[in-house]
């Protein structure tokens, strides 16, 4: 990654742009922005800033947008590492060295993708991965074994599906797990006519096993550092300047790499990981998250948790309040009991440590509500910040109670996009598909409000995040919920100060004024001038971060 | 094969506690033990031997080991244990579904499962089952159980105790409960690796309301037959193990747990006989050799 930074950290720089969009209300729009020691000295026209004292004036961004550095409040630093298999995904998607991956749309060139990689391949034996298959969008035809072994019937082959929760392996992977028999009984592993496994396997359970002879072992879920160093240049790529890793297991040596890498010079972004809440009680996990707040840099910044409340919609393993799941599923699993909810909440907030809580379901959404508003007439704590994630189902009474108990939500914008159709047609039926994501109610009742993308599950991009929000079309180019559209300014509050509110670091980024970080994407569009529908595409030239320079191109 | 045993159970019903008793009580049979998590008070302190990261050494061979959320790796490790141990035990997470563990054993050759044991807490059970929030999650571990530890009968109020026990058997029609106080329980109920070695002359606890009976077969049997005839809920077992001569000569093995049946070729120079655990009072030996 090239620096083309500033010579001096103590000398002032003054950056001219076409526009500099602030988020702060009382001067929304300037033309120059004053950066010392990585910070922001000020905002406004040059003659407000020369009183500063001497400086460099930085014209480079002349014709360019400037926004404040995306914050993105919901993601995972292991894309990076997903890049080092095949992408196999319906739609196209950019990689860290910046190019874009085709959407393949069909089978047939989801092999020959994998065919063309395998080609390349030197040693026999050294399994061959793919990731983000979605057949959902390819006729929702079943990828079979068969499928994948005429790409190789040598080499072990495994392709990870966009949702994460399924796995497509070729015989010869089945037959280094010792699964290529008949006699199989298990809901996860669906059989083909000839009584052996069809390669389809679905959930951990049944993946783990297998996906070690495929390359995805259980380390996958952590990035490692070149993982997090490509992740980076996603950062730089999306305008992102603070992001989440919202999950992490954070032992000790990933801590340590984590701590490495992004304090090498040329890493672009702040990274926020959470402690994931499982497989240790409350309190250990609050004194784990209290020892790694010590820890905690300028650039990574722990000392946060994550919980997880129940599983996902399109696994039909959310927890729904009644009538359930559209489609007569039975209801899905509850990954934490409210009692240890209860008592992270109550020990965190004693410990002064933040809590993020995935929802999915309504009912795990109510869950979470009557957990913490019972905890919070215990343990009063003003401007606790506790945030639920995703909470994609909740309705306007749940909005009420969240701003009641001054809960914020990160909202999971591009799921509306990518999965749309199929909660509309399956999961949850028209009337709950149409409140999914409820943006224009939780700004209305007042809940701060963040949206995401989850990265990898789709694509870090809060652009295309804002462009979700304010649009609401889904694959098939419906619009579902008119009504809880947001407009494009509100989105990219949402994108940045909102999000930034969520983590408590609104005081430090997620605008652009006097004293706080100089992280800003730059962007070639203006998305306040574009059409509604176009903001997606809305070019990202790069960020600054710190006060450093990273454009895209020379990544 | 390895066993294993799967102890599940609400939050609170006593996991823990059955889970050191049998600790304290392994006499001889080397449990290793997985927990989701390794809480305060997960092992009795005075039985720790040594303890590591991830792994705590148990006087007497045991090993205890935290799962967190990948099961699979955990009992991969101990599958290269050397020596194996004798049994494992998954102390399931509060809100996990036993069934859906059993189910993934079949990716591990190296296990068989022995039974889902599932603890319900006396005094409350019925109340966690129609909770709001939970209710469905304690229904279903619930009919996912081959036997059920009735706990805390010592905290029921009486006549509770027998509308809870019906309640049971609405819920999951076969399941056979057995009663305990904090969790003390024969160990052979929950390990099948128990079943035998207490009748080889191991002591163990013997319970008021259980009886342990061999029957030997007077000549070939069907062994399938024969194993399902001993699941059959009017019969009284809990568990039963042993070795029959099949009709075409060769040996199996029959293994009862609950409703719950396994028969496997077993090798030729086994010796013919059945150890049933059952109710005092229900299973009889008329009965027993009726059926043999």
């Amino acid at each position: 990654m090239t620096l083309t930074g500033i010579p001096s950290m103590t000398a002032t720089t003054i950056f001219s742009a076409k526009k500099i969009i602030t988020m702060n209300p009382s001067q929304p729009e300037v033309s120059h922005v004053a950066v010392r020691e990585g910070r922001i000295l000020g905002a406004g026209d040059l003659a407000s800033l020369e009183a500063w004292g001497e400086y460099t004036l930085d014209d480079r961004f002349e014709d360019k947008i400037l926004l404040p550095g995306f914050v993105e409040g919901h993601a995972h630093t292991m894309e990076g590492t997903l890049w080092r298999y095949v992408y196999c995904g319906f739609f196209d998607r950019m990689d860290p060295q910046g190019k874009s991956w085709g959407g393949l749309k069909s089978i047939d060139s989801v092999l020959d993708r994998l065919k063309d990689a395998e080609a390349k391949m030197v040693d026999p034996e050294e399994p061959l991965s793919g990731w983000a298959l979605d057949p959902i969008y390819m006729g929702n035809r079943r990828v079979t074994r068969q499928d994948l072994d005429s790409v190789s019937s040598m080499r072990p082959i495994g392709v990870l599906h966009a949702s994460g929760h399924i796995l497509n392996v070729n015989s010869k992977a089945l037959e280094l797990a010792g699964l290529f028999k008949e006699g199989i009984n298990h809901p996860g592993m669906p059989l083909g006519d000839d009584g052996i496994p069809t390669g389809e396997l679905y959930g951990p359970e049944t993946m783990t096993p297998v996906g070690v002879h495929v390359g995805f072992n259980r380390s996958l879920t952590d990035s490692d550092e070149k993982g997090l160093r490509d992740f980076g240049k996603l950062c730089v790529r999306t305008g992102v300047t603070t992001v989440t890793d919202l999950a992490a297991r954070l032992e000790d040596s990933g801590v340590e790499a984590m701590l490495r890498v992004t304090g090498e010079s040329t890493f672009p972004a702040r990274v926020v990981p959470l402690k994931f809440f499982m497989g240790a009680t409350a309190k250990e996990t609050v004194d784990r998250a209290l020892e790694l707040k010590g820890k905690a840099t300028d650039m990574c910044r722990l000392g946060r948790i994550k919980a997880i409340a129940d599983g996902s919609i399109q696994g039909f393993s959310a927890r729904m309040r009644w009538p359930g799941y559209h489609n007569g599923a039975p209801n899905g699993l509850w990954y934490t009991a409210p009692e240890q909810l209860e008592d992270l909440y109550r020990i965190a907030l004693n410990a002064n440590v933040q809590v993020h809580t995935h929802t999915n379901g309504d009912e795990a959404t109510e869950m979470v509500l009557d957990t913490l508003g019972s905890v919070l007439k215990d343990v009063p704590h003003p401007d606790h910040r506790f945030t639920l994630q995703h909470c994609q189902l909740a309705d306007a009474a749940q909005f009420r109670r969240m701003k009641a108990l001054d809960m914020c939500v990160n909202l999971f914008a591009n799921h509306h996009f990518y999965w749309g159709d199929e909660h509309y047609r399956l999961t949850v039926g028209p009337e709950r598909a149409l409140r999914m994501n409820a943006c224009r109610t939780a700004i209305d009742t007042g809940v701060p409000m963040a949206i995401h993308s989850d990265a990898p599950v789709t694509p870090l991009g809060p652009l295309f995040t804002a462009w979700a929000a304010v649009n609401r079309i889904t694959a098939s180019g419906r619009t579902q919920g008119e009504r809880e559209k947001i407009k494009v300014a509100e989105a990219l509050k949402a994108i940045t100060i909102g999000a930034a509110y969520t983590l408590h670091m609104d005081d430090e980024v997620g605008s652009i004024e006097v004293g706080k970080k100089a992280d800003f994407a730059v962007l070639e569009d203006d998305p306040t001038q574009m059409s509604v529908e176009a903001i997606k595409d809305a070019r990202v030239w790069g960020t600054v971060q710190g006060g450093r320079v990273f454009p895209a191109a020379s990544l | 094969m390895i066993p294993v045993t799967v102890i599940g159970g609400y939050l609170g019903s006593g996991k823990t506690t059955l889970v050191n008793h049998l600790l304290r009580n392994a006499n001889g049979v080397r449990l290793a033990v997985l927990v989701n998590e390794f809480g305060e008070l997960a092992i009795d302190e005075d039985l720790i031997e040594a303890q590591a990261d991830d792994v705590i050494s148990i006087a007497g061979g045991c090993v205890c080991c935290s799962f967190g959320n990948d099961l699979t790796a955990a009992l991969g490790n101990m599958a290269m244990m050397d020596p194996p141990p004798d049994h494992v035990l998954i102390e399931s997470s509060g809100v996990a579904i036993p069934s859906s563990i059993v189910n993934s054993l079949v990716f591990m050759p190296a296990f068989r499962a022995d039974g889902i044991v599932v603890l319900v807490d006396a005094e409350t059970v019925q109340r966690s089952a129609s909770d709001k929030y939970m209710g469905d999650t304690v229904t279903r571990q619930i009919a996912d159980a081959d036997i059920i530890l009735l706990n805390k009968v010592d905290l029921a109020k009486a006549g509770a105790l027998e509308a809870t026990r019906a309640w049971l058997h609405i819920q999951n029609y076969a399941v056979r409960v057995v009663e305990s106080i904090h969790g003390v329980v024969p160990p052979e109920i929950v390990l099948e690796s128990f079943l035998v070695r207490a009748r080889a002359g191991g002591k163990h606890i013997e319970p008021s309301h259980l009886d342990v009976m061999t029957i030997m077969p007077t000549g070939p049997v069907d062994a399938r037959v024969l194993a399902r005839a001993l699941s059959d809920l009017s019969v009284g077992l809990v568990r039963a193990k042993g070795f029959v001569t099949q009709l075409d000569g060769t040996k199996a093995l029959i293994q009862v747990v609950g409703r719950r049946f396994d028969v496997t070729d077993a090798k030729a120079e086994k010796a013919d006989g059945i150890v049933c655990l059952g109710f005092k009072g229900l299973m009889s030996r008329e009965t027993l050799e009726a059926l043999v």
